[in-house]
């Protein structure tokens, strides 16, 4: 009995993700589908964002700009790079032995995590002069840099143009490559000609193991640290909480994941372009974390579905009812500043399901204390 | 004049006309933040309903064709905006906010950004998409001074936004209701023990910062077009010049809309598009905030432990 509760969380992951990788064959809808990968996107996000604005009480509203980083970053790869080297994507999938799900992953993995990787640089070079205060400060700052990041992928065209011609005598051979990845990148046309790598296979993959990293990093030492500076920052810094440290790295490591989700999206949708990546995106993760609940991984999961489902559901209610597509913005933020009147912590609101908290986390019923 | 020196002038002053919408609407967005350190994200789209309750009053006491004086129309839809605004921000502050004093802060932040999305679609599916112009309200002249074109509507813009500014500064530093407000901004946890009507007081901060959008509100829409989505963007302008000249400080956000004002006009001046003004805007706003955390007139926080 014991075994089968300490392996109940693996059981019902590797279940899920046998489902992620039948339901597709047994003929699933496909729209369906692409919600499902939508909601995993979208736990990713959530759940990155949550690091920062709920375990660490930060206030970052620019999520979006390393979403966008991570999706750009991505697609460049296997748009321009990878094919290169290593033939179309397509071309693998024939390959025998490896099914066409895990073909896709040969391309898949590396450009995610690339995308990530590139993501949490930027994350990184954002943190260090915005931690330097506390407050609305972090707030500003990452609404600047989303914008920052939105306007320069619009004008990447004129920017590509001018570097190029600025290295052109140094090298003509890496004028002509800049000059190539500007027109990639496309300005506001946006970036496409990627091919369908993400499937629900995938998603849900990284969906698990995002939230098993989240989980892991929340509950280690370290992770102690950025939940005792929401409390408390002076208090942690007496305690000798390397409060700078814990800040920009759990910066580093929230821009990380928000750039693995980009990089999903970018390979659901096969077409970006900057205005996916609006502040407008950065609001709507924003919203799925404080449905959820700040501060909890469960609540990350809940918000992210619930908001993601929700919307879809308004587009196939509001119709019926006889009113146009736009109510659907008009209904949703008007649920949303309902429940947050009534819940102001969300769904979960700082409490975690029992399935993700580590077993010496458990509260035990009889927790006599020990004689010394 | 010669041909630089018209140019100079004329973006000078097309910059103080634009700096002045965002001068107005950045007022609204510090006084709230003094108040209860929370970010009004709505406050962007309290502006736009502004317009279009200009826009309906203004078409509507037109078709009365009362012959009324311009003045008298002009003052009215003023008033009617500025009140019918301020009623509705109270109303918002009532519902959603209010409720969320003793929640975490930043649940009110995310209500706010809720109640802005709101207000844009619900215009959008009442109102519909389509551009509007506020109806002139007084003759529209174009004046040639030696080359540089000055338009009644800049002169009645930058004119009433300094009026504006110049009755804001003296209601906050010469009445009651402006004492009551310092003294929150200073202190949230004595104040009420003093008698000091807390509520209330944040009600009119609500209603005077909303008011003083709806002046930009009108302004605006007689120069500009209306859509229901141009509150985001002149919304996050005005943010921006509220953090620039230092959040909570009413000359601040003065002086930050000004900047802001230069900034957008003049970025097509010198870079190839308008396209980089987000661009410039924003790198600006950054570097700021590297070198001087609390903006041009802010005073820094010292944080008691």
């Amino acid at each position: 009995m014991t075994l089968l509760k300490a392996w109940q969380m693996p059981i019902i992951l590797g279940m899920v993700l046998l489902l992620a990788l039948f339901l597709p064959q047994m003929q699933l809808n496909l729209y369906v589908q692409m919600v499902l990968m939508y909601v995993g996107i979208n736990i990713i996000l959530t759940a990155s964002l949550n690091l920062v604005n709920g375990y660490l009480g930060e206030f970052s509203v620019g999520h979006a700009a390393f979403m966008a980083i991570g999706a750009y970053a991505s697609s460049i790869l296997t748009v321009l790079i990878l094919p290169r080297r290593w033939g179309p994507a397509e071309a693998l999938r024939v390959v025998p032995l490896i099914g066409p799900e895990l073909a896709n992953g040969v391309y898949l993995v590396p450009a995610v995590l690339v995308g990530g990787a590139i993501a949490a640089v930027a994350g990184l070079v954002l943190a260090f002069p915005s931690f330097k205060t506390r407050g609305d400060y972090l707030a500003i700052v990452t609404l600047a840099f989303n914008m920052i990041v939105k306007s320069l992928l619009e004008n990447s065209g004129d920017i590509g143009g001018l570097v190029a011609r600025l290295i052109a005598p140094l090298s003509a051979s890496l004028s002509a490559d800049v000059l190539r990845l500007s027109d990639a990148v496309g300005g506001p046309r946006g970036l496409l000609g990627m091919s369908k790598l993400t499937s629900l296979f995938w998603v849900c993959l990284w969906v698990i193991v995002s939230l098993f990293a989240m989980r892991n990093f929340i509950f280690s030492n370290f992770g102690r640290g950025v939940v005792s500076i929401r409390e408390d920052e002076t208090a942690a810094g007496l305690v000798s909480v390397n409060t700078c440290q814990v800040k920009v790295l759990t910066f580093v490591i929230s821009s990380f994941f928000a750039g693995v989700a980009g990089g999903l999206f970018a390979h659901v949708l096969q077409f970006i372009n900057p205005r996916s990546f609006t502040i407008l995106k950065s609001t709507d993760i924003l919203v799925m974390v404080y449905l959820g609940g700040i501060g909890s991984l469960m609540g990350s999961i809940l918000g992210a579905a619930v908001f993601t489902i929700l919307l879809e559901v308004l587009r196939e209610v509001i119709p019926l009812v006889g009113l146009s597509e736009v109510w659907r913005w008009v209904v949703g933020p008007l649920l949303l500043v309902t429940l947050m009147i009534f819940r102001p912590r969300g769904i979960m609101g700082l409490r975690e399901f029992k399935g993700f908290l580590p077993k010496e986390e458990e509260v035990k019923p009889q927790a006599a204390p020990a004689p010394p | 004049m010669p041909q630089p020196v018209t140019t100079l002038v004329q973006q000078t002053l097309n910059a103080l006309q634009v700096g002045s919408v965002y001068a107005l609407i950045a007022l609204g967005y510090t006084m709230v933040y003094g108040i209860l350190t929370m970010i009004n994200f709505a406050h962007g789209d309290i502006f736009m309903v502004s317009t279009y309750l200009g826009f309906f009053a203004a078409a509507w006491l037109l078709g009365l064709a009362l012959n009324m004086p311009p003045l008298v129309i002009f003052l009215s839809t003023l008033l009617f905006a500025m009140v019918g605004t301020a009623t509705l921000a109270v109303i918002i502050e009532r519902v959603a906010y209010k409720p969320l004093r003793q929640a975490p802060r930043l649940s009110a932040v995310i209500t706010a950004l809720g109640v802005g999305i709101f207000l844009e679609n619900f215009t959008l599916a009442v109102i519909g998409p389509e551009p509007r112009t506020i109806p002139p309200l007084f003759p529209l002249v174009n004046l040639n001074l030696s080359g540089v074109f000055v338009s009644t509507i800049q002169i009645v813009i930058i004119g009433v936004s300094v009026i504006v500014m110049i009755i804001l500064d003296t209601i906050v530093r010469r009445t009651m209701t402006g004492m009551a407000m310092r003294a929150i901004s200073f202190d949230k946890t004595i104040v009420p023990l003093m008698g000091v009507p807390v509520d209330r007081i944040i009600s009119a901060t609500f209603a005077l910062g909303s008011a003083i959008a709806a002046v930009g509100g009108i302004l605006y829409g007689m120069a500009y077009q209306l859509d229901p989505y141009m509150g985001i963007r002149i919304g996050w302008w005005a943010f921006i010049s509220a953090v620039v000249g230092g959040i909570g400080n009413i000359r601040g956000a003065f002086v930050g809309g000004f900047i802001l004002g230069f900034v957008e006009i003049f970025t097509p001046v010198f870079l190839p598009s308008s396209t980089y003004r987000d661009f410039v805007a924003f790198s600006l706003l950054l570097l700021l905030l590297v070198f001087r955390p609390t903006g041009i007139l802010g005073r820094p926080i010292v944080q008691k432990v």
